[in-house]
């Protein structure tokens, strides 16, 4: 059966860090990164989980700032 | 993983409308989202030469920087009386302006509704968060009933601070105008309605139907003290009980 399998690239420097992607997320594989902050001194999101990703884009569509690429491929098993 | 992250692949990306510049609103600002419907919808309807808004006094004074098509500034308050002149000399052009509630329900409440009732072919964004959050938190006339706020810490009080305005109500009843709508952005489905209906407001000033108001019940997780999960939690269980999400009007479906 063909499975979808996606993707996500945040833009880390226009991350603000609001978590409103990381609720969003119906698999639960978005978090804030641990420790760590860009320029403006936001906490930025990452992807914990890639392989559970099915680029459902509910994230990059809940995200003021537009930070999030989603990228989304057919696979055939 | 590698071979999905292609060009091909993507689904879903920030519009190019939407440019670089670091947008000031503060983390989880509906504002931003706002902006991001606004560009998605001016490209999609492919209008980017022929669009024009008109930027307010409040947190989205500076739209201007961040979505690239013309902008005019205009006074506080004064923005759909701008929208007006600019319709009425390109009315082939797309003119919009955007609002939020200070700006239209306090300070413009006299443009805003001389401008719906005469008909302008203008789409008025409205960004309803019942507080004045530029300022840093002040009593609005969108405040609700005992909300507490830097002007009013005790909570609003109907013999003191009067009722919550429901300007978008009151917009429903004018003839002029054709669609009026509350929305909000809350959550996925909300802002692809959100969307729907600004792309309808957007063709209707386009195709010269009459005014449209959109309004976007929105958080404020600063000037409510909460964070931005807190404050979207907090939006659906209070702002949506005295601000229904609906269309109010629309004359143009017949």
């Amino acid at each position: 059966m063909a499975k979808m399998k996606g993707a996500i690239i945040v833009n880390t420097e226009r991350c603000k860090g609001c978590s409103l992607c990381v609720v969003a997320c119906p698999l639960n594989i978005i978090q804030l990164a641990d420790k760590m902050v860009n320029r403006r001194g936001y906490r930025y999101v990452e992807q914990t989980n890639q392989d559970a990703c099915t680029g459902c884009t509910s994230c990059a569509i809940v995200c003021p700032d537009g930070c999030i690429t989603v990228y989304r491929k057919k696979i055939e098993n | 993983m590698e071979n999905i992250i292609s060009p091909e692949n993507i689904v879903y990306q920030k519009p190019a409308l939407l440019n670089d510049e670091h947008m000031h609103y503060c983390p989880g600002c509906s504002h931003g989202v706002v902006h991001k419907l606004i560009a998605e919808v001016i490209e999609e309807m492919g209008i980017t030469e022929k669009a024009v808004g008109v930027s307010p006094v409040g947190c989205a004074v500076f739209a201007y920087k961040y979505i690239d098509i013309d902008w005019q500034e205009a006074a506080h308050g004064r923005a759909p009386a701008i929208a007006s002149a600019i319709k009425r000399l390109w009315p082939e052009h797309l003119v919009f302006t955007y609002q939020g509630d200070g700006d239209l329900a306090c300070i413009g409440t006299a443009e805003t509704i001389h401008a719906l009732n005469r008909g302008e072919n203008i789409a008025i964004i409205f960004i309803n968060n019942a507080i004045y959050g530029m300022t840093g938190g002040q009593m609005a006339p969108t405040t609700l009933m005992g909300m507490k706020t830097a002007t009013c810490p005790y909570g609003r009080q109907a013999d003191l601070h009067g009722y919550p305005l429901k300007i978008t109500e009151l917009a429903a009843q004018l003839e002029g105008t054709c669609y009026v709508t509350r929305q909000s952005v809350h959550s996925v489905a909300a802002i692809r309605k959100a969307k729907r209906a600004i792309r309808q407001a957007f063709e209707n000033s386009v195709n010269r139907r009459g005014s449209s108001l959109v309004e976007i019940v929105s958080t404020c997780s600063s000037g409510w003290k909460k964070t931005p999960i807190e404050a979207n939690a907090w939006m659906e269980e209070h702002m949506f009980d005295y601000y229904h999400i609906g269309d109010l009007k629309n004359t143009t479906e017949q």
